[in-house]
């Protein structure tokens, strides 16, 4: 037992309707960096909740070097070693690097004191990071630094990453990369969560995999396939989404210098975005988070009414439209945020239906609305895309992300779009039901619709796009075929590192 | 340690029976409220509710139910559209004055004409008196996004001013022998908003304040607009995106909770009033707040709060009288009903749990 840093034994957890952790056992050397894989609501996050004393576990014992360890709160769990880097940050955009970095702390030094602290632990593991900086002007991979150097200057023994690169370009992940083996080197032991299996198999020594809570299979990632390891997460085979190849029609959408502020005080300007999308083409648009994406959703979508002439469809400038009229002439969204953006979350699928179906699906007639018609269009939802639900009376909040993901895509594609604009079409959908939306938009391009697919996950881009830009800082690079597309050219298209240059290493 | 949970499901049975239970509460605690006042809470409570309904005198009190009611529903239909959208009008009780001095004003420029227009001429300048008054926090709201509240609630006091200059001034009764306050409109027949049958309390704000609730019900199930009020109030992002303008929305909300307003100071100065005076106003557009969310925002439920708070009105002048009870202790009581509504109506969307603390 003297060998092994962190040793979990039979761990369970269960929520009222689910056991989020079922038996679950894991065990991780000194300077080991080790996987959690598995699909969303496997259990990935409770479990790692329980070893950062968010959770108490129902039953089973942990161990720290060999003594009993059981956290009551992250106060505890970080006195004895652990630190937790979180998907999303907790940080206060007003203030600077080091003020939120003192404001974690139990008894924080004096702010010169800590400035060179930070100064210090960014040059040893090269994370550049200036403590006087506005949080609120950083990008989002700097932010990530901010919560990384948080948790080194308590010099933990044990690192959580929760899904640290889903903000990241290719470039950023191998600074970050370069840090994390740094810190193994030195006997940090790192457990990384991630269904990213690509990264998975060139950091990580060993790997878990959970499905359903339960631990169905360990690994070496390195010696495993990235498709061997996606099955024994999913627990069946992977269909992988298919079209038939065929010319791209006409230009439809025309984005001409496109500028537009953004509604949020710290949101990103869209600036200067040219962009051409050809019926039946999908057109795919990566870049960080935070780059402009939920800003072009809005004004395409008519909810940022941008100047004349930036947004021409079908000829017709619609760029003073407004979202139902935009609807009438078939350009069709679906946001990012799917509660309260996409859908109302207390209100029941049949009235979500109507939310966006008023107009195309003559479910309004002078005013009045047609519930009938409404809950007859939701229960067309819900059969077609295989939604999850007792019935289109439940309210919005009751389905789970991916269920409610797939009757908000769906909601779209029935209304038969002549442009579908998707913003995070997979984001927390597991990987079946991930398919089956990427199957649906590639049907929608095959019969002449335009698509636009905003994502951050460059592999799903990469499997559905036929043309490839990137939004950095507002910007949007110039649209490129996306077959041939090196990881290289994606990550300078992405904006490189941001102007970072990996230091001191 | 106790905890409140959301439900995934707001619970449908509580949200029909909370009314009920907040009522009983209201009874249980008021009746210990009027025994440590030294008063017999079981005849207090009788007095309060038995009495204007069925007891000696409720010929009287019955009529009175109809003419309190009235321009509490009439108000609290229009308030609760913005409410329902999170658009805050709390100064309906200067668009209720505004309402009275516009058509109070129609009616005495005609004096001492008689004709069959001159009543429906005061409808509209009432309506359209709360409606200009209404505007101007929307349209400050709209172009500078101002805080609605302040401003609505501000204006009440500059139509309080209004009022006593108008009663001082324009409108005072030329032959008033100095009085403050106008001529009486019950003695200008044309301009007398009149029982509709003698002695039953059934004036046209009655009939306007029904057919508001039959409205409100309409718009709110069935059309676009009531929808997008609705989604507004649940998820203001969600509304943009299915097309709805924010500021036409507050432009509609605000407009028609004032023209609601002036409409039921109209009403109430062209019949039970009778007189512009510095007093005219008596907290209608305030109460109707607390009737708009007794009713839990629902026209019928609205409807039912009405006639509820006209009831505690009246058996509290009832108590007041007969029982002594100070104003101060119906009032506590009004109070109470509120908060007992409001507390537990939480429970309808969350559930109490017993047991230690986890965080999430």
């Amino acid at each position: 037992m003297t060998d092994s840093l962190l040793d979990l034994t039979g761990l369970t957890k269960a929520y009222p309707g689910v056991v989020a952790n079922d038996d679950v056992s894991l065990r991780i050397a000194p300077g080991e960096v080790h996987a959690l894989l598995g699909e969303n609501g496997a259990g990935k996050s409770t479990l790692v909740k329980m070893i950062y004393g968010l959770v108490k576990p129902d039953a089973g014992q942990m161990l720290m070097r060999g003594e009993s360890f059981a956290p009551t709160d992250p106060h505890a769990a970080r006195q004895a070693g652990v630190g937790m880097v979180f998907q999303h940050f907790s940080l206060f955009d007003a203030l600077s690097v080091a003020e939120n970095i003192a404001l974690g702390m139990e008894n924080p030094p004096r702010m010169r004191e800590l400035s060179q602290q930070i100064r210090d632990v960014s040059d040893t593991y090269g994370l550049p990071l200036a403590p006087d900086r506005t949080v609120g002007d950083l990008s989002a991979g700097e932010r990530q630094r901010v919560e990384i150097i948080r948790c080194l200057l308590q010099e933990p023994k044990l690192l959580i990453m929760d899904e640290p690169t889903s903000v990241l370009t290719p470039q950023e992940v191998e600074i970050l990369f370069k840090t994390l083996r740094k810190l193994s080197a030195e006997g940090t032991a790192i457990l990384y969560i991630s269904h990213k299996l690509e990264e998975i198999r060139s950091l990580c020594d060993s790997a878990t995999i959970l499905r359903l809570g339960k631990v169905v299979g360990h690994c070496t990632p390195r010696e495993t396939s990235a498709r061997d390891m996606a099955e024994m997460m999913v627990g069946s085979a992977l269909k992988t989404p298919t079209r038939d190849s065929k010319e791209p029609g006409e230009v439809t959408l025309r984005l001409n210098n496109l500028s537009a502020r953004s509604a949020h005080a710290f949101g990103m300007p869209l600036r200067d975005i040219s962009v051409e999308v050809r019926r039946g083409e999908v057109l795919g648009i990566g870049g960080v988070a935070g780059n402009g994406q939920d800003e072009l959703l809005n004004a395409l979508s008519g909810e940022t009414l941008v100047g004349a002439g930036m947004i021409t469809f079908d000829g017709r400038d619609i760029g003073l439209l407004g979202p139902t009229a935009r609807r009438a002439l078939g350009v069709l969204t679906a946001p990012e945020e799917r509660l309260g953006h996409a859908a109302v979350p207390d209100m029941s699928l049949t009235e979500n239906a109507m939310l966006t179906g008023a107009t195309r699906e003559g479910l309004e007639r002078g005013g009045m609305l047609d519930w009938g018609k409404a809950r007859s269009f939701a229960e067309k939802i819900i059969k077609t895309f295989d939604v999850r639900t007792p019935g289109p009376a439940n309210a919005a909040r009751s389905l789970s992300g991916g269920n409610l993901q797939k009757f908000v895509i769906g909601r779209e594609v029935l209304q038969r779009p002549e442009l579908l604009v998707v913003n995070q079409p997979t984001w927390g959908v597991d990987a079946s039901a991930a398919a089956a939306i990427r199957q649906a938009l590639l049907d929608l391009a095959s019969g002449g619709t335009a698509v636009i697919v905003i994502s951050q996950d460059l592999d799903e881009l990469m499997e559905i796009s036929d043309n490839f830009a990137a939004l950095n800082e507002g910007r949007l690079s110039p649209s490129r075929p996306a077959q041939g597309l090196t990881v290289e050219e994606i990550g300078l298209m992405m904006g490189g590192a941001h102007g970072m240059e990996v230091a001191h290493v | 340690m106790i905890r409140l949970e959301k439900r995934p499901q707001p619970s449908r049975a509580l949200s029909l029976s909370t009314p009920i239970m907040a009522v009983l509460a209201t009874f249980i605690f008021g009746g210990l409220l009027f025994a440590a006042l030294g008063k017999d809470p079981i005849e207090a409570l009788q007095t309060i509710f038995w009495q204007p309904l069925f007891g000696d005198y409720a010929f009287y009190y019955r009529p009175q139910l109809l003419i309190k009611g009235a321009p509490l529903v009439l108000i609290a239909i229009g308030l609760s559209l913005g409410f329902k959208a999170g658009i805050w009008n709390i100064g309906a009780e200067g668009q209720y004055i505004m309402g009275a001095l516009f058509g109070a004003g129609v009616g005495l420029a005609f004096y001492p004409l008689e004709a069959w227009y001159i009543f429906p001429l005061m409808v509209l300048a009432g309506a359209l008196g709360g409606w200009l008054w209404a505007m101007i926090p929307a349209l400050l709201k709209v172009r500078f996004g101002t805080n609605e509240i302040l401003v609505s609630l501000m204006l009440v006091y500059v139509a309080e001013q209004f009022l006593a200059s108008m009663s001082l001034g324009l409108l005072k009764n030329p032959e008033g022998y100095g009085f403050p306050g106008s001529r009486n409109l019950q003695q200008y027949a044309s301009a007398h908003n009149a029982e509709l049958f003698a002695g039953s309390g059934m004036h046209w704000g009655v009939v306007a304040a029904l057919i508001a609730v039959i409205f409100a019900y309409v718009l709110l199930a069935r059309h676009r607009l009531g929808f997008a009020i609705r989604v507004t109030g649940e998820a203001p992002r969600a509304a943009r995106f299915s097309g709805v303008n924010p500021a036409r929305l507050v432009l509609f909300c605000l407009g028609t909770s004032g023209l609601l307003a002036g409409l039921a100071g109209m009403f109430e100065v062209a019949g039970p009033s009778g007189q512009v005076t510095i007093d005219f106003n008596v907290g209608y557009g305030f109460t109707a707040i607390i009737v708009a969310f007794l009713g839990r925002l629902h026209p019928i439920g609205i409807l039912l709060a009405g006639a509820l708070m006209a009831l505690t009105y009246i058996g509290g002048d009832i108590a007041q009288s007969n029982l002594g009870l100070p104003a101060a202790a119906i009032q506590v009581f009004q109070g109470m009903l509120l908060f007992f509504l409001l507390a537990l109506d939480v429970f309808t969307h969350y559930r109490l749990r017993f047991g230690a603390a986890e965080a999430a």
